[in-house]
């Protein structure tokens, strides 16, 4: 185990993070909706690959796609709509009753031991390249990762509901008022979101292949403090933290002495408060943004 | 005469109800009277968690770690000393041989809360909005995490078992204690300070309102409300484990709190009896109960069903069941109807 191993390791959990920071971002910029229930969208992925075990890889990810972008929508549909304009305190709080719904229903329906899935499971093979080993996996991680947060670019920056979603994200009222559709941003920001949470799904499940109720929280909660360390309000800092809270905790994880690596949270969470502390706007904001007064 | 009766009625209606509950856990059977126990200790926790959220404006996650020093506090302090070398032999010698009643175990737990909230208060209380959530929630990892590992505090991974229990008379006491605790800082003039900041921030540091000091203030105090809190679940259960105080506990209050409605003391009382309530009723359910017809649920959808009325509350009235405010007599009808005088707009 060389640090240069720990270290492409590090880099490929940096990444799927990534993913999850963009699909949390993304909706947060243009709805102020921090969606808790995000990771269910993960652990429904989860399941619907490992009922899909020993199908094609491409039908079970395309099923899985599939599946997860329904209950986005879904979710926006029936949950957040109503909610539009309720105080943000009250539409996290919802979104936590979503999250738990969604748990409680994968519990009664999938049971609470878990299900294993098995689809691309392959990947898990290293590749030696002089005396480094490396899983497939990591590699194939940090480019779909890559591959995705580039396409996100892509729309964000090049086509005309990109640019819709961006105004939307600076000051939604005025967007509106200059004719973005709401429904229209709304829903591709969760589209895109679902495909994220879809693909992490695919690429988290390879080297953790047990699905159980809870998985997507765990995730969730790792994400978004990685979000609102990096600075929640523009996209790019919200995906670098995102990208730094995974690195740093694989990283931190596989240099710490091993009797001392139960205490690892504890560190994470430390330096989480901090950094909070020290730049409450975000880690990765360069300037400095006057506090509004009325 | 009806407005000056109304600080009365506001500190009455939930202390009432919360007698109600005990009154009526009383004649149940011994497993029943365990859930009417169960609401009194939620309901202490969601008053703790009102006095900061709900006066200050300002979510914390973080909550739930006071009440776990609390009850680890009061739980580990009130085992003799014997038990502890028996079952704890690693605690420090300084914890493991000192023993408590289980009255000073309560005064104690809410002091260690206290202490703890205003360490980490002095720290977090300089932010606001999703960091200030976020931070709170890194002190609750940070605090299941050492309370799960470090075996010279407490049990670990374990149960801590074996602890005096109380009986639901206690309890309620306690609850009214802490409903007390909250109108009176509600009333005070620090917590109408604070209730001006979380109105508008910016206005009320214009009139000369320290924030950071009044937000301090309100989470050391509800810190300490929710250490005293944890006393009384560990002594009703007479055990308590880490996961017991971590995600679940949590976001059940939280959700209790936004569901009977944040800003008002009522509003916590209320959504902490009512989930409560159903919850315990569908777990019935998921058992088998005669109410007039037959009802029998699968197993699992207590759970379910409560998830998806809390998400339907807050979906249909977003500030809560109770809107948020407190209760208040209705008023004569005189008064609103008399024409040509402006009905008597209540100060707000």
């Amino acid at each position: 185990m060389s640090f240069l191993q720990s270290l492409i390791d590090a880099v490929a959990l940096g990444a799927l993070y990534g993913l999850v920071a963009v699909g949390i971002g993304l909706v947060f910029g243009v709805m102020r909706l921090v969606n808790f229930a995000y990771g269910e969208l993960i652990t429904a992925g989860g399941y619907t690959l490992a009922y899909l075990n020993g199908q094609p890889p491409v039908v079970a990810i395309l099923a899985c796609v599939g599946v997860v972008v329904a209950l986005a929508f879904l979710q926006e549909r029936i949950a957040f709509r109503p909610l539009r304009s309720a105080s943000p305190a009250t539409m996290l709080v919802a979104t936590f009753a979503v999250s738990f719904l969604l748990q409680s229903i994968y519990l009664l329906a999938f049971g609470s031991r878990g299900k294993i899935v098995g689809t691309l499971g392959s990947l898990n093979q290293a590749a030696t390249i002089g005396s480094v080993h490396v899983r497939w996996i990591s590699f194939v991680a940090l480019g779909v990762g890559a591959v995705l947060l580039a396409a996100t670019t892509l729309i964000l920056n090049y086509t005309g509901i990109g640019l819709h979603m961006r105004a939307a994200a600076v000051d939604f009222r005025t967007a509106r008022m200059l004719g973005v559709r709401a429904d229209r941003v709304i829903s591709l920001a969760f589209l895109i979101s679902g495909v994220l949470a879809a693909a992490f799904a695919v690429l988290y499940t390879v080297s953790n292949p047990l699905v159980t109720p809870d998985l997507g929280v765990q995730v969730t909660i790792f994400a978004l403090i990685g979000v609102v360390v990096g600075g929640m309000d523009r996209l790019l800092t919200a995906t670098l933290g995102g990208f730094a809270i995974g690195f740093v905790y694989s990283l931190v994880g596989s240099e710490l002495p091993s009797d001392k690596s139960v205490y690892l949270p504890s560190l994470i969470f430390g330096a989480v408060i901090v950094v909070l502390l020290l730049r409450p706007g975000g880690l990765f904001r360069l300037r400095r943004v006057t506090v509004e007064r009325v | 005469m009806r407005r000056r009766l109304d600080p009365v009625v506001q500190l009455a209606a939930p202390a009432l109800l919360v007698v109600a509950v005990a009154v009526v856990g009383s004649f149940t059977p011994l497993a029943r009277q365990l859930e009417f126990e169960n609401a009194l200790v939620r309901t202490a926790v969601v008053v703790a968690l009102y006095v900061f959220i709900g006066n200050s404006g300002v979510i914390s996650f973080g909550h739930i770690s006071f009440v776990a020093v609390g009850g680890y506090l009061a739980g580990i302090l009130t085992l003799e000393a014997e038990q502890k070398n028996f079952v704890l032999p690693s605690l420090y010698p300084w914890l493991r041989h000192t023993h408590v009643g289980t009255t000073p175990s309560f005064a104690l737990a809410a002091a260690a809360g206290g202490i703890y909230a205003f360490v980490v208060g002095l720290a977090l209380m300089r932010l606001s909005g999703l960091p200030a959530g976020i931070a709170t929630f890194a002190v609750l990892g940070i605090t299941y995490n050492v309370l799960r590992y470090w075996e010279k505090i407490g049990p670990a991974a374990q149960a801590l078992a074996l602890v005096p229990e109380v009986g639901i008379w206690t309890l309620m006491v306690c609850t009214l204690i802490a409903i007390a605790v909250a109108f009176a800082y509600q009333r005070s003039r620090s917590g109408r300070k604070l209730r001006a900041t979380r109105e508008d921030p910016a206005a009320a540091q214009a009139a000369g309102i320290d924030l950071y000091r009044q937000r301090l203030v309100a989470f050391t105090l509800s810190g300490a409300v929710a250490g005293f809190a944890g006393a009384m679940l560990v002594h009703q259960l007479g055990t308590i484990t880490t996961d017991q105080v971590y995600l679940e506990l949590t976001f059940t209050t939280l959700a209790m709190l936004v569901v009977g409605g944040v800003t008002s003391l009522w509003g916590a009382v209320v959504g902490a009896l009512l989930i409560s309530g159903l919850d315990s009723f569908l777990g019935d359910a998921e058992n088998g109960i005669r109410i007039g017809v037959h009802i029998d649920l699968p197993d699992g959808t207590r759970l379910v069903t409560v998830a998806a009325v809390m998400a339907l509350v807050l979906i249909l009235r977003p500030s809560g069941i109770t809107g948020g405010r407190e209760v208040t007599l209705p008023r004569g009808r005189r008064q609103e109807a008399a024409p040509g005088r402006a009905p008597v707009s209540s100060p707000r």
